[in-house]
């Protein structure tokens, strides 16, 4: 039921408290958070980068505006609000079309316009914020994620997290949203989590509620074959975000979207420690690797050389 | 980045906290343990005399902190006299005054004294030697013959005394001895042959403890300084050395012990009683000097020293929340709320506190429901939560009443904000988590608040954060060390198992 600290060390597992001491508050300067806790700050700042990211509808920052939400998603077919300082996925409400008689989510719930207004107002008064402060809302289009992806996930979109240390991506996965996660990509709500291989992109260990899984719990898809096309784009997206933000340890959360490719959905300073789960190996000796390189190499150097030290061969390969 | 000034911070909010508390310990005799019985001995000075109808002025020398005792409090009764302390070089005296007395007078003046083994004795100053001590014919032989047999049979200023003492006492008394003694009085004698043979000595009385006597008097000792200053006291009678486990000195300055002007008769009687007390009674009744060092929170008005009393304990449960946070990994729901709720289980007792919370959020929480299909703004749903709970307690309250449980009263004791906020926080966790988080996060709440109860209400801990101010500066440092900490978890042991299963 325990694992020894000296296993889980010599697995280069990283904790909590070594996250939070060693690497948040050494690499990621405070002053820095804003931008990535603030959705919109980090959209504008994407834009400015070049990063692409889901269409922004509109925002809704009063309450008196509250009442505009309907009018605003309009013809719009599927959209999605999220609090622009939520953590976590928290607050987030993905509408997948919309008809006479009100709004469906992807799990075939219909919402009213009420139900609309009263998720907004409570994102306005800070419900789902950091800290309690108010807050505004987003209004995004909808991702139409990639086929293929279609049999790997249930009700959700799928999204890839990066984890960009200093600029090299060291560890990624792909959360799966699950019927026990609501249609959320979170691995603690039920997701299934899908370590990828840095080098090529393709699955190496499937797991859900911390167990391994060889394939998706609704749709029944072996997990093995799961291959992310575009792999070198989406690593080098990644890794911009490092001179895009200055966020030493950082976590990206992308989708890969039908029409315009690998996409940056948001960024995290406090990514969690699941991912090591999900590669079945610690952060640590990636880390500490990256920490010995010099600073100044460009995306294309550091994505390569990223590419070459953390490749891995996976554990469902090796089954299948 | 260098760690050095960090540990040397911790390492020195460590160090002084540590002197701090041994300081208060040693210096102030404040016991480690709450239970430890002290032995306090209550002296009754009882000073009668016979007025003359004038104006009268009465001194009366007082005894001090000494080895072996500790003064506590002091107190006196003397019906139409004015009082003053005097503290000078000459000891502390009490000095009463009046216009106008006839008639016998008493003035009563009583003291209790803490005994304290390891109690240091204050700096004494020798006396000065008086220069020219002359005797009359034919006692200056007689003197010289006595001091110079002495300083024979002696090595130093104490061997010295000793001779000298026994010279005057049983089978030893010669005839030199027995003509001083026709003329003058044992102890002042034997202190002016001490000073005429160069050696600083005094006259001090001092007052034989014994349960329950009463009527006593003092009796005279010798005090007998060396050329390094040291002192012991020698026994005039028998020339002894050292004191009696159970002496203490009344008068310690070589003054006389009672003064009276405008009377006649006077004398001075003792009476005693001994008893024990628990330590921390007869800490609380020290008279503390306001020196830095004394900092302390015994100085301030009793009802503000029961405020400081729950203040001071607030740390403990911090480092109860830091510990099962950094070292374990329970998540609670709002960092310190478990803390405010461990207080309120203070007031309430254990069992009371933990029925009444589980009432007001199980019932706030049903209610709390209801509240979120009104659809209002976050601030108003949180103060109608507010009202709730407040309306909740006071059900509870009454009905409690009603049923004769006076425990249920006590719930009003419980932070109502604190607890619609984790009303809030629960319900909203309840709808976005589901109800397993809300038993995960609420249960992580409850084992810290009764873990920090435990430890806050334990009498160790509250005796030992409220008489040592410096536990509060190692709890800091602990704190701060407990911060610096990047190795895993408990949980995470059991969270990381499945990788290592490979």
């Amino acid at each position: 039921m325990w694992a020894s600290p000296g296993k889980l060390k010599a697995k280069g597992i990283i904790g909590m408290n070594r996250r939070n001491i060693r690497y948040i508050s050494r690499y990621n300067s405070r002053h820095l958070f804003p931008l990535v806790d603030d959705k919109l700050k980090t959209k504008l700042l994407a834009k400015r980068f070049g990063i692409t990211t889901p269409d922004l509808i509109g925002t809704v920052t009063t309450q008196f505006d509250v009442k505009h939400i309907t009018d605003m998603v309009a013809g719009h077919g599927g959209f999605a609000i999220k609090p622009a300082k939520g953590s976590g996925g928290k607050g987030i409400l993905v509408i997948e079309h919309q008809d006479a008689d009100g709004y469906v989510k992807p799990s075939g719930h219909r919402l009213h316009r009420e139900d609309l207004e009263r998720h907004v107002s409570n994102i306005l008064s800070g419900l789902y914020s950091l800290g309690g402060a108010t807050d505004i809302a987003l209004v995004e289009t909808l991702i139409t994620f990639d086929e293929f992806l279609s049999e790997y996930t249930y009700e959700g979109v799928p999204d890839i997290r990066v984890i960009v240390f200093k600029g090299y991506p060291v560890m990624a996965m792909m959360r799966l949203s699950t019927a026990a996660s609501d249609g959320k990509a979170n691995l603690h709500q039920g997701a299934v989590g899908v370590g990828l291989d840095i080098a090529t992109g393709t699955a190496l260990r499937g797991v859900q509620f911390d167990r391994p899984r060889m394939d998706h719990p609704d749709t029944g898809h072996e997990l093995a074959s799961l291959r992310i096309p575009d792999w070198e784009v989406l690593l080098k997206l990644a890794a911009s975000c490092y001179e895009m933000t200055g966020l030493g340890y950082l976590g990206t959360d992308m989708v890969l979207d039908r029409r315009h490719g690998p996409m940056l959905l948001e960024l995290n300073a406090r990514p969690g420690l699941a991912i090591q789960m999900t590669n079945g190996e610690g952060l640590r000796p990636r880390l500490d690797l990256i920490e010995r390189q010099p600073d100044g190499a460009n995306v294309e150097a550091r994505v390569a050389f990223a590419r070459h030290h953390f490749a891995r061969r996976g554990e469902l390969q090796v089954a299948s | 980045m260098s760690r050095v000034p960090f540990y040397l911070l911790v390492g020195v909010l460590m160090l002084t906290g540590i002197v701090m508390t041994v300081y208060r310990h040693v210096e102030f005799d404040v016991p480690w343990t709450p239970g430890e019985q002290r032995e306090v001995w209550e002296v009754e000075a009882q000073v009668n005399f016979f007025a003359n109808g004038g104006p009268v002025k009465v001194n009366l020398a007082l005894p001090s902190h000494q080895e072996n005792f500790r003064v506590l409090t002091e107190n006196t009764a003397s019906s139409g006299y004015g009082l003053s302390f005097l503290d000078d070089d000459s000891g502390r005296r009490a000095q009463w005054a009046i216009r106008e007395a006839s008639g016998g007078q008493q003035l009563y003046y009583s003291v209790q004294l803490l005994v304290a083994p390891d109690a240091e004795a204050p700096a004494v100053r020798p006396p000065q030697i008086p220069q020219d001590i002359t005797w009359e014919r034919p006692y200056d032989t007689a003197a010289q013959g006595i001091i110079a047999r002495a300083h024979q049979q002696s090595a130093d200023a104490f061997t010295f005394a000793r001779e000298l003492i026994q010279d005057f006492s049983g089978d030893r008394q010669d005839e030199n001895a027995r003509l001083l003694l026709t003329r003058f009085d044992r102890s002042p004698l034997i202190v002016r042959l001490l000073n005429q043979a160069g050696i600083a000595a005094r006259k001090v009385d001092g007052l034989m403890l014994e349960d329950g006597r009463r009527r006593q008097a003092l009796s005279s000792w010798l005090q007998v300084f060396d050329e390094d200053g040291d002192w012991v006291i020698l026994n005039p009678a028998t020339g002894e050395q050292g004191r009696p486990d159970n002496l203490l000195l009344w008068e310690a300055s070589g003054q006389p012990v009672l003064e009276v002007q405008g009377g006649s008769n006077s004398g001075v009687s003792f009476s005693m009683l001994k008893h024990n007390e628990p330590a921390a009674v007869a800490v609380r009744n020290q008279l503390m000097n306001n020196t830095l060092l004394n900092f302390s929170i015994h100085s301030l008005p009793l009802e503000e020293q029961s405020l400081f009393k729950t203040i001071l304990l607030i740390p403990i449960g911090a480092l109860v929340v830091v510990l099962l946070r950094v070292l374990v990994g329970i998540k609670t729901s709002g960092t310190f709320m478990p803390v405010l709720i461990a207080l309120a289980f203070i007031q309430t007792s254990l069992f009371t506190g933990l029925v009444g919370f589980l009432l007001v959020v199980a019932v706030g929480l049903v209610i709390r429901s209801y509240l979120s299909h009104l659809n209002l703004l976050l601030v108003a749903r949180v103060s109608a939560v507010i009202i709730t709970v407040i309306a909740i307690i006071s059900l509870f309250s009454v009905l409690a009443y009603r049923m004769g449980l006076n425990a249920g009263l006590t719930i009003t004791f419980f932070p109502m904000i604190i607890l619609s906020w984790t009303i809030e926080r629960m319900s909203i966790l309840w709808e976005e988590e589901g109800p397993k988080q809300v038993l995960i996060q609420g249960g992580g709440s409850l084992v810290t608040a009764v873990l920090a109860y435990l430890a806050m209400n334990n009498p160790w801990i509250r005796h030992v954060t409220f008489n040592f101010l410096g536990i509060q500066l190692i709890l800091m440092a602990f704190i701060l060390l407990l911060g610096n900490y990047t190795g895993y978890r408990l949980l995470e042991l059991r969270r990381f198992k499945p990788i290592t299963e490979d």
